[in-house]
Formats: C-alpha cells, sequence, structure tokens
C-alpha cells in the first residue's frame, strides 16, 4: 500500500477552528433557544411594570367598576372582564358538543375513510380562514341572519336576566356564535388526536364482551381518551378568551354593563383593540393592567391543560 | 326453551331499544359535523362568490381611496398586498433563524434537564399567549420608546410582533420533526468521525427538511392572517413604498385594510374589505392544503 493510500485511514486529531466551530454553533443554538425563554420573561415583566401605575391607583375597584372615561381618568374593566368570562365560557359549552361529537364522528367506522378525511381537512381549514374575515362575515352576514331568531328569544324569554335587551345589531350573543366557530377546530383536532391514540386492544375487548358502539364509546374509548379531550377543551378556552378580531367587530364595544347577553358589550381584548392606537397617559397603563389581567387569565388555563394532560392520562 | 330464546336474542332487531339507541347517538354525531362543517362552506362560498367578483386589475393594483372621498369606487388593495408580504417576510426572517436553532437545541444538544424541560414549557406558554398580547408587548418596547430611529408605528414593529406569534410553532416542529429522525443516522455519522455540527447541518437537518418546512409555512400562513396585533404596531398605510426607509412607518396590510373598511359606512369600502377578503383567503388556504400535501407526501415516503 501506497503511503498516501494509507493517509485516508489515519485518525485525525480535530483541527482547533473545527472545534471552536462546533463549539460555537452550540452555543448559538443555546443562545436561540434561551430567546424563547426571555422574550416569555420580558412580555411579563415590561405589561407588568407599565400596569404598575394604574395597579397602585386602582387596585382591585379596577376589576369590580365599570366606568371607563379617559377624561376624568376614571378606570374599570369590569364590563370587559365580565364580557371575556361569558363569550368564552358560552362559546365553550356550545363548542365541547359540537367538537367531540366530530371527532367521534370521524374516527369511528361510521362513513367511508375518504369523507372522514376530508370533514377533518375542512374543520382544519376553518382553523386557516383569518379571524378578521371571520368577523367580516359575521357582522354582514352572520349577525342579520340569526337577529330575527334573537329577538324571538326575547320575546319568549326577556324575563331571564341573560335575555333581558332587545337585540339592535352587534351584541355578545352572535359574539359567542363567531367564538365557537373559532375554537372548533383546535378542539376537534385534538379529540380526534386523543381518540386515535385510545389502543385498539380496549375497543376489541369492549366489543368482544358485546358492547355496542356507543355504549363502548362512553364507557371505555372516551375515559381513556379524556386527558386529551380536557386538555384540547382548556386549549380552546385559552384561545377563546385571547380571540380578538372577530370579536371586536361583532361584539358591540359598549363599556356600559348588563347582564343580557343579547345586548352589546365588550371583552378585555377588543378593548385593547379598540384603544390601544389611539390611547395615551394614564390610559395606556390601564389598557396595560388589562391585559396583564387578560394574560394571567390565558396562562392560568394554558399551565392548567398542560398540567390535565400530563395527570389525567389514564395508564393503561 | 332456555335455547331458543336465546337464538333470539342474537337475532338483529332493529327497533330493540340498544340499537334505536345506537341509531340516536350516530345521527347526533353525524348531524354535529355538518354542523362543525357548516360555517367553513358558508363563510368560503359567501368570500368566493362576494370578493372573487369585486377583484379585478384595478382593485389588484391601485392604493385605496380615502374613505368616502368616492362613493362609487374605492380605490384598490395594492399596497396591502405588498406590505402583507413584507411584514410576513420580516416576521419570518426573524422567527425562522430562532425558532429552527432552538428547536435544534432542543432536539439534538439538551439531555432533557431542567433548562430544556423550561424552554418546552416557555414554547407552550408563548403559544398560548393571545395575540393581542405581543402586539401590545411590541408597542411597549419598540413603539412607545421609538426604539427604531424615532419612528414610532412601522412595519418592522407589526413584522416583530408577528414573529412572536410564529415563534413556537417554527420551535415545536423543528423539535418534534427531528426527534423523528432515526437515531441510527446520527450514530452512523458520528461514528465516521463527523463533529456533532457536520451531523446536525449534513445529516439530520436535510432529513428532517420537509417536515420543518410545511411547519414554517403553517405558521407563516396563521401569522400572516393575523390583525390583532398588527393594528397598533403597523397601523395602516394607504400608499405604495417608495423604498426601502418606509419600512420604518405605517405600512397597510390586507387584514388591517378588512378591519378597517369593513367598518366604515361607506358601501364602496366595504366591497374592497371583501375583495381583501378573497385574496387573504386564497393565500392562506392553498398555503395550507399545499404544506398539508407536502407533508402527506412526505410521510408516505418514511412509511415505504
Amino acid at each position: 500500500m501506497a503511503d498516501d493510500d494509507k493517509d485516508k485511514f489515519l485518525l485525525k486529531q480535530r483541527t482547533v477552528s473545527e472545534k471552536f466551530i462546533d463549539e460555537g454553533f452550540k452555543l448559538f443554538f443555546l443562545s436561540m433557544a434561551s430567546i424563547v425563554a426571555i422574550i416569555v420573561f420580558a412580555i411579563f415583566v415590561v405589561i407588568f411594570y407599565q400596569s404598575l401605575d394604574s395597579i397602585d391607583s386602582y387596585g382591585m375597584k379596577f376589576l369590580t367598576t365599570s366606568n371607563w372615561n379617559p377624561v376624568t381618568d376614571e378606570y374599570g374593566a369590569f364590563t370587559a372582564i365580565y364580557g371575556t368570562l361569558v363569550t368564552s365560557f358560552a362559546s365553550l359549552i356550545i363548542a365541547v358538543p359540537l367538537g367531540v361529537g366530530t371527532a367521534i364522528f370521524i374516527t369511528e367506522d361510521i362513513i367511508p375513510k375518504k369523507i372522514r378525511g376530508l370533514i377533518g381537512l375542512m374543520v382544519e381549514l376553518l382553523a386557516a380562514i383569518p379571524s378578521v374575515v371571520l368577523g367580516l362575515w359575521a357582522i354582514f352576514v352572520m349577525e342579520p341572519f340569526i337577529r330575527p331568531f334573537l329577538n324571538l328569544l326575547y320575546k319568549m324569554f326577556g324575563w331571564i336576566p341573560f335575555l333581558s335587551t332587545q337585540p339592535i345589531g352587534p351584541g355578545i350573543a352572535p359574539a359567542i356564535l363567531i367564538l365557537v366557530v373559532m375554537i372548533l377546530p383546535i378542539i376537534t383536532s385534538i379529540s380526534r388526536d386523543s381518540l386515535k391514540q385510545v389502543p385498539a386492544k380496549l375497543r376489541e375487548a369492549a366489543y368482544g364482551i358485546g358492547a355496542t358502539r356507543w355504549t363502548a364509546m362512553f364507557n371505555v374509548i372516551l375515559p381513556a381518551a379524556i386527558s386529551g379531550i380536557t386538555g384540547g377543551v382548556l386549549l380552546g378556552l385559552g384561545r377563546a378568551m385571547g380571540e380578538t378580531m372577530a370579536v371586536t367587530m361583532i361584539i358591540g364595544n359598549t363599556n356600559t354593563f348588563s347582564w343580557s347577553i343579547l345586548s352589546p358589550g365588550y371583552t378585555i381584548s377588543a378593548m385593547l383593540a379598540n384603544q390601544f392606537g389611539e390611547a395615551d397617559g394614564s390610559q395606556v397603563s390601564s389598557l396595560m393592567y388589562a391585559a396583564f389581567i387578560l394574560m394571567l387569565l390565558t396562562l392560568v388555563v394554558n399551565i392548567f391543560a398542560q398540567w390535565v394532560v400530563k395527570r389525567l392520562s389514564l395508564k393503561y | 326453551m332456555t335455547i331458543s330464546k336465546l337464538k333470539a336474542n342474537l337475532i338483529y332487531d332493529p327497533k330493540s331499544k340498544r340499537n334505536l339507541t345506537e341509531k340516536l347517538f350516530t345521527s347526533i354525531s353525524a348531524i354535529f359535523s355538518i354542523i362543525a362543517i357548516l360555517p367553513l362552506v358558508l363563510v368560503l362560498a359567501y368570500i368566493l362568490i362576494k370578493g372573487g367578483s369585486q377583484i379585478s386589475w384595478e382593485t389588484l393594483i391601485l392604493e385605496p381611496e380615502p374613505p368616502g372621498d368616492d362613493l362609487l369606487s374605492a380605490g384598490g388593495i395594492g399596497p396591502a398586498i405588498i406590505g402583507t408580504f413584507i411584514i410576513s417576510s420580516i416576521a419570518s426572517i426573524i422567527s425562522i433563524p430562532i425558532g429552527v436553532g432552538g428547536g435544534i437545541y432542543l432536539a439534538e444538544y439538551a439531555k432533557g434537564g431542567p433548562f430544556s424541560r423550561f424552554i418546552r414549557f416557555g414554547t407552550n406558554v408563548l403559544a398560548g399567549v393571545p395575540s393581542i398580547i405581543a402586539g401590545v408587548f411590541i408597542y411597549a418596547v419598540i413603539v412607545a420608546t421609538k426604539v427604531l430611529f424615532g419612528s414610532m408605528f412601522s412595519g418592522i414593529a407589526g413584522g416583530m410582533a408577528l414573529s412572536i406569534l410564529m415563534l413556537p410553532t417554527v420551535i415545536k416542529t423543528t423539535d418534534e420533526s427531528l426527534k423523528l429522525v432515526s437515531d441510527d443516522l446520527r450514530r452512523g455519522s458520528l461514528g465516521i468521525g463527523a463533529s456533532m455540527f457536520t451531523t446536525v447541518i449534513r445529516i439530520t437537518l436535510p432529513a428532517a427538511f420537509r417536515s420543518i418546512a410545511t411547519g414554517i409555512v403553517l405558521g407563516l400562513a396563521r401569522a400572516a392572517g393575523e390583525t390583532a396585533p398588527l393594528i397598533f404596531t403597523a397601523l395602516f398605510s394607504r400608499y405604495y413604498l417608495t423604498g426601502f426607509g418606509d419600512l420604518f412607518y405605517e405600512m397597510g396590510s390586507l387584514s388591517v385594510l378588512i378591519y378597517n373598511f369593513a367598518l366604515e359606512p361607506y358601501e364602496a369600502q366595504n366591497e374592497l374589505a371583501w375583495a381583501a377578503s378573497f385574496i387573504l383567503v386564497v393565500l392562506l388556504l392553498s398555503m395550507n392544503i399545499l404544506s398539508k400535501l407536502v407533508s402527506d407526501i412526505a410521510s408516505g415516503d418514511s412509511n415505504k
């Protein structure tokens, strides 16, 4: 064997530059990962710091009063907080059965696989339609269409405080409906994934002892998938709380408080979207305070969702 | 006698209580899925018909007129289309290196210690942050402080706000796609003496490239349709860019145009909003469908 041939198989020590590059890129990737943590921290610190003024001057009163007057510097976000909670929970109540029902329909062998895939794809594409476009559709198409139904609701059940105002256009109820459309995809796709992950053995065992499809569903498959489904529902709740554009366009944006879901209302995110561009002075600080509350709400929901997924998962 | 009774039970009786309940639940779930896809069909049909009929060369190219000036023609959405592309590009330029780099760190270097768990947790928190909060944050840090050459609202600030929304998607998809790459490839590469960096760049990244790319496109499609973070970071402008310096000033985008013009009391403006919705929806849906097709092909390959 010639000498230069031998050289090919000699173990070579890494050159300094090679080591340097290797270490350098490890550091680079590490710092890129750290940026995420820094951004999360920065968001909290900045928004909290900016809202300190308002927290000092209004404190807890901010959460329980609902006069919002930049001229006299009086701020209370109760209407917006109520609106945020009502719209998100009400939309959840409608979207959960719809989403989970759809997920079951497209995981079980009820219809051919191709149609199931198509329905799944369509629900996912629904998530790709921007919020602002859904808002536009809600203003011009959905709201005029459902107004007679809401009016009927008012005429029949107007004595209930939640339905006690005459619907005149934009309001909390249409906002709830458009939120249902927006959180449906996330609930459906996460429920579908969790149902698919239920081991085939469980189904086989259930069918083997003579269970029908739906007895197996309610007693075996759903309990096994409940952690994922709950996680998806909570993620949907977080999404609904923070959802801005469609809600801002259809909710009516008024800070006058009313229990009724047929009246116009406000959410925290709608308030931010409406006022931030032109706010100054103590109004900015108060808006930051509202943003801080919204962030805490969604954070609690999201962390709870992650905890549920980890904690509730059955060990089959 | 008992045997015949048993036999009778084995015959499928469509009117038995048990089978009726079965049918009831099946039809309920079928109705629910129809209700679930109904909004997509309705919204799409309306946008394609109403928005599509507004599309012409003029709408695509002209600048929008000030509201109320001309009640018959509101001009076009040209600057907003360009603006959406520019703002999304800025968002990608920021979030792709950070996201892919961070994803590489999580999948290749981190050994499951507290730091990587913390980063994953942070990514999930960031994914749950409402989009408007990203706007508020950029407003406080960039817009209000005027750090960008003393200008307030700017296309760059808008891009930064969108990049915060893209970042968690990019990190997660990079992390997950790299984890799917077989360890044999890594061992093979490291075994013939390649450095860790060479292994990542030459072996694992190319193997995961397609799924990372589809993840990025999906993240981009989500960010490009966002409005909330833009309405007080990029604000809105009716004019075309004239040069590089305009990046530091207000910039229009399709989504903000839809929002602004939807709330105008003038018919012509509302129609422009529908036209912009048509462009935006067609753009985002085709990005989504394309990336789904590509990822289906990719997963089909690995199955063989």
